[in-house]
């Protein structure tokens, strides 16, 4: 027998709303990590290997795949609530709206203070220059910020989990240092703090629910884009200019950059690098450096939205757009600022901050999904058996079994998952052999049968059942 | 057993790509699965540049992973050459597409835990690289 999968073992915000699948297998071809099969005529995410990018939630054609996070009302538990918008969120307001009209905006739906995750973004970017000039450092490193890539990693090339930079994310960070202030010059208790994640996406819901490579949680939770931005619309663009103080603006554009792919590579300096957007290009960039290829790179980062955070499915405007509007922001203070300007103002925010809360304090796990068993000579048989099985399946991967492709279906198969007979090719071979099976039964049935039914059966019955014996023997 | 043609640069990398998911399927450390796939793409593109046609064959027991390469083509003349770093035949085309470094061999013995070529001139060459799992 095969163990059976774990569940509840991990968060994840990306969720099915049963009603509204119709089964139509549309998202599990897409799915990067083969997370999901269609059980009982309905979409079932497996767990372990779902890394919450949101593509399924893109694709779905029924609308049935949604990000779960937290509601806006979820803050009034808390005393004191702070917001830490994502750096995609200043790209969500079209002309020209400048950062400290929504920040603003986040005080007047109730927090009582803002903390921008770009503001920590510079300075995680500072760390990252550091790391860039370790002799020993792997090459290429790989960026840890995208949550739903580090799982990928974690899932489906666990053999690079010691590329990625072992830096903090910029979100975590910023949770950290706005609870410090909070506590320490603000003198309110750590229990009575909400720190809640503005979020572009479902990947940074899960991680804030279910952090990799951390021990301790510091955000309470983790607030949808989508879910404020009527609000947060109607008073960006109707308050009164007094309403307005640009006293929460602390991030510069460098940090705000982060919100678009390429923004992170322009912040840390790096000088081979390769900025990957789109979780299924990741994964060929992933498939290149597994062959050997990319180890003079100093850098790579990578996203999982296409354009970057500013392509997560929590966001409202179109992702070019916010894109456009991202860039415009991260030029606007500094147009002309040499590499050499950002780096020393980097260094000098580093001396804000304690170097623990800079880094990661837990190892990041390999993920070995696609192992077969724990045992290997057991995987090894099994693995086998996945092979044998392959060759009997059409090959055409049309997913009607429920899985993405034949090799998945034999691979569930083996895992005692899925039977052969959900290949509906294999079914009709079946119930062709059994059609032909009972023909030939029925034509074996010996003269005596008929009278066998004369005592107990009335005489219609008995005509029916001799007319079937007749036919079935011609 | 899977099958590599020579010339098919459009397929290449997709032979050690299904040798990876199998060591992945078994539970091949990761450590072990990084090696093997760098050295198996190598392998692998040494057939599709230098040779006709070519198989790979996986073999693995828990202690080890067995990988043969085997391929009908011209053959390598002087094997302990070939193994010299930057050492390559490659004609300029091949070289234009990125490949011809002379590093693939040195690249293969660096990655297994064994390597050993055998090659007959005008008849082929079978590669075995030996990982093991411990
Ligand atoms: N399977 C093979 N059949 C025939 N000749 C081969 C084969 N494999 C290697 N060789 C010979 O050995 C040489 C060195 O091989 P190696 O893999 O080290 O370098 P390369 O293939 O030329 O370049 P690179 O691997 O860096 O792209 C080749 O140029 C070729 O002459
Ligand atoms: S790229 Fe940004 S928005 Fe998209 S999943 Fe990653 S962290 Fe979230
Ligand atoms: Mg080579």
């Amino acid at each position: 027998m095969s163990e059976p999968e774990e569940t509840g073992k991990y968060f994840h915000s990306v969720q099915l709303i049963e009603d509204k699948c119709k089964g139509c297998v549309t998202c599990i071809k897409h799915c990067p990590t083969e997370a999901i099969r269609v059980r009982d005529g309905k979409a079932a995410i497996l767990e372990v290997r779902c890394v919450d990018c949101g593509e399924c939630v893109r694709i779905c054609p029924n609308q049935a795949k949604a990000a779960v996070a937290d509601t806006l009302e979820s803050i009034s538990k808390f005393r004191y609530k702070i917001a830490l918008p994502a750096p995609a969120l200043y790209g969500q307001f079209r002309g020209g709206v400048k950062p400290e009209r929504i920040l603003a905006g986040l005080i007047h739906l109730g927090f009582d203070d803002v903390f921008e995750v770009a503001y920590a973004a510079e300075i995680i970017s500072g760390r990252i220059r550091e790391i860039l000039q370790q002799p020993d450092r792997p090459m290429p490193l790989l960026s840890s910020s995208c949550p739903s890539i580090v799982r990928l990693i974690q899932v489906r090339f666990p053999e690079y989990i010691g590329n990625i930079v072992p830096a903090a994310s910029p979100m975590r960070l910023a949770a950290r240092m706005a609870r410090k202030h909070a506590t320490e010059t603000l003198g309110i208790p750590d229990e009575d703090i909400g720190v809640f994640f503005i979020s572009p996406c479902p990947g940074k819901v899960s991680a804030v629910a279910d952090p990799v490579g951390y021990s301790k949680r510091f955000i309470n939770g983790a607030i949808p884009i989508a879910e404020i931005y009527t609000k947060l619309h109607s008073f960006v663009y109707n308050a009164s200019d007094k309403d307005v103080t640009d006293h929460l603006c602390k991030a510069s554009g460098v940090g705000i950059g982060w919100g678009r792919c390429g923004g992170e590579v322009l912040a840390i300096g790096a000088h081979r690098h390769i900025s990957v957007d789109g979780i299924h290009h990741v994964i060929q960039i992933m498939e290149e450096m597994g062959r050997g290829k990319l180890l003079d790179m100093d850098y790579i980062e990578m996203l999982a939205c296409v354009g970057g955070c500013v392509g997560g499915v929590l966001n409202v405007d179109n992702p070019f757009i916010s894109r456009r509007r991202i860039r415009e922001l991260a030029s606007q203070d500094s147009p002309s600022e040499s590499d050499a300007a950002i780096a020393e103002r980097q260094a000098q925010l580093l001396q804000t901050v304690t170097p623990d809360m800079l880094g990661l304090d837990e190892p990041i796990e390999p993920r070995p999904t696609l192992c077969l068993h724990s045992d290997m000579a057991t995987a090894i048989q099994k693995m086998e058996q996945l092979e044998e099985i392959v060759k009997t399946l059409p090959g055409i991967d049309c997913g009607a079994c429920g899985a993405p492709h034949c090799r998945a279906l034999a691979e569930d198969i083996v895992r005692d998952l899925a039977v052969e007979t959900d290949c509906v090719f294999k079914l009709r071979e079946r119930v062709h052999e059994l059609a032909d099976e009972m023909a030939e039964l029925a034509a074996k049935l010996p003269p005596a049968m008929g009278v066998l039914g004369k005592g107990p059966t009335k005489d219609d019955d008995k005509g029916n059942s001799s007319t079937a014996g007749t036919e079935a023997g011609s | 057993m899977f099958r590599i043609d020579g010339g098919d640069f459009a397929g290449a990398g997709a032979v050690s790509s299904k040798i990876k998911k199998i060591l992945q399927h078994i539970g091949t450390k990761p450590e072990i699965i990084r090696r093997a796939s760098i050295a198996t793409y190598e392998a692998e593109m040494n057939v599709v540049i230098h040779a006709t046609m070519g198989e790979i064959a996986l073999d693995a027991t828990p202690s080890i992973v067995h990988i043969r390469i085997l391929d009908e083509g011209p053959g390598i003349p002087d094997i302990d050459r070939a193994m010299q770093p930057g050492y390559s035949t490659a004609p300029d085309e091949i070289r234009e597409m990125g490949f011809g470094a002379g590093m693939g061999l040195p690249n293969m013995e660096r990655c297994a835990d064994k390597l050993d070529i055998k090659s007959v001139v005008g008849i082929g060459t079978t590669v075995d690289m030996v990982f093991r799992n411990e």
